[in-house]
């Protein structure tokens, strides 16, 4: 079953296409990631399928409602762990867990279950009491992916989750979303190209605003005729691509 | 309930910073207490604790503006709204839930500044609750005056707008420090022009129990403060459709 079908989504800023025609269908359950130098789109893209932005033209379907027309009925079924840490500075771990869980209709009571049962998922117990703007940077990019997730979205968007982590924290995120992997459908946009290959069932590689090629890591380096990953998507981002 | 939800998230955000509490509650009273220091040796009936009170209370209210502000204009740029504005919240939660909670702070703020007064020798009176009740339409303007302000501006210049600009203006155009009236002329029709001094004014009539004055003063405000949040909220609305937070 789709998930996400984009139907020729264009943004345009100044006439500059920051994403042109984008087509593309995600898999219920997938694990999909955008992959781009910056200023590929991968940005815009997450940000119209999150209903931040409005395309200039064209739509995309999130499980059937238009980005465009049930933007509201989208956001029911989304969340969002954005690039930057969006957190609530002086609010605890656990505050901040309620507020998004209750800004989604849960009451207080249930807020609270579902924020003990993240901060168990996510190993924030040692913080959960401490204000958002103390804790670390690892620890502050865990809770934005909790808090994302504690409204049990059937899509996910990840903005380069692991962003500015170190190698032991970054570890620690790829096997908190592998977790996750097969239950909730999640768009993942990253620079790391071990990332998107060791956590991807498929991935799309942009290049100035158009998609260039999709396909499955081991798909992406045989069709480039690469030695790995890392050269398959040089050779993709630049030249002209190909789709699978 | 949802405004109710990030009401509450936004009042816990001012109220666990130590600095806006230092500044809502304490400034107001140590400028209450250096002008009844000044009162105590001069004939200028402005620093009488009557004049006084409605118009520190009124300044006091720029602090209310500058943190509303800052919190707002923190929100954009940290990206806490844009993760927000990806939730099922709706303009009118945000709009409610910024300026909700301040508007009881600024109705105790002013209680404060009362309950100080009295220590100073204000008159207890009933109408020192008619007067709390005057000054909210005041209240509400600031709070318009924050939102707008946070809802164009970075945080660094939210400080340099609120906590520089609109404090001076409240504090020489409201007649908190002076009688407009002395300095005369083109000030004196500046200052009537804007809101504060009727704010201010309006307070005064309300404490004296002269209560025929209060209205054509209120009037000022209140069509001041309709103006002001109305544009902010357009303003916060077409931020919340644009490209950019």
């Amino acid at each position: 079953m789709i998930a996400i079908k984009t139907i020729d989504l264009v943004k345009k800023y100044n006439e500059k296409n920051a994403v042109n025609k984008l087509n593309i269908a995600i898999n219920k359950g997938e694990l999909f990631s955008l992959l781009g130098v910056n200023g590929a789109g991968k940005t815009t893209t997450i940000k119209m399928l999150s209903c931040l932005i409005s395309p200039t033209s064209g739509d995309a379907l999130l499980l059937g409602d238009s980005i465009v027309s049930k933007p509201y009925a989208v956001k029911e079924k989304i969340n969002v762990s954005p690039q930057e840490t969006a957190v609530a500075p002086n609010l605890t771990a656990t505050e901040n867990l309620v507020l998004i869980a209750e800004i989604y209709g849960n009451d207080k009571k249930t807020a609270y279950a579902k924020a003990n049962e993240m901060i168990s998922t996510f190993g924030l117990a040692e913080v959960a009491q401490n204000r958002a703007k103390i804790l670390s940077g690892g620890m502050q990019r865990r809770l934005s992916i909790a808090m994302a997730l504690i409204s049990n979205p059937q899509i996910l968007f990840l903005d380069e989750p692991t962003l500015g982590l170190d190698v032991l924290a970054r570890r620690e995120l790829w096997s908190a979303i592998e977790k996750l992997k097969g239950k909730i459908t999640i768009i993942l946009t990253t620079h790391y190209m071990e990332e998107a290959e060791a956590l991807s069932d498929r991935i799309g590689i942009m290049s100035n605003g158009e998609l260039k090629a999709v396909g499955t890591p081991a798909e992406l380096i045989t069709k480039a005729s690469a030695k790995n990953f890392e050269d398959a998507f040089v050779a993709l981002a630049t030249d002209g691509g190909i789709q699978l | 309930m949802k405004s109710m939800v990030f009401a509450s998230r936004n009042s816990k955000e001012l109220l666990r910073d130590p600095l806006n509490l230092a500044f809502m509650i304490g400034f107001p009273l140590v400028v209450l207490f250096l002008f009844s220091i000044i009162g105590a040796n001069a004939p200028e009936s402005v620093f009488e604790v009557g004049n006084m009170a409605p118009g520190v209370a009124v300044f006091g209210y720029s602090f209310i503006a500058l943190f509303s502000g800052t919190l707002i204009s923190k929100d954009r740029t940290t990206s806490f709204l844009m993760r927000l504005f990806t939730t099922p919240l709706r303009a009118s939660d945000f709009i409610i839930g910024y300026i909700l909670p301040l508007l009881p702070m600024a109705i105790l703020q002013s209680a404060i500044c009362f309950i100080a007064s009295i220590f100073l020798g204000l008159k207890v009176s009933i109408n020192l609750l008619l007067a709390l009740v005057v000054l909210i339409p005041a209240a509400a303007l600031f709070i318009g005056i924050g939102l707008l302000v946070g809802s164009i501006f970075n945080d660094k210049q939210v400080g340099g707008i609120c906590g520089a600009l609109l404090t001076n203006l409240s504090a020489w155009l409201s007649g908190a420090w002076f009688d407009v009236r002395l300095v005369g002329g083109v000030f004196e029709t500046i200052a009537y022009l804007l809101p504060f001094t009727h704010a201010v004014d309006a307070a005064k009539a309300a404490i004296s129990g002269d209560y025929a004055s209060i209205l054509p003063h209120l009037l000022w405000v209140v069509g001041y403060a309709v103006i002001i949040l109305t544009v902010a909220i357009v303003i916060f609305k077409k931020k919340m459709n644009s490209d950019k937070v």
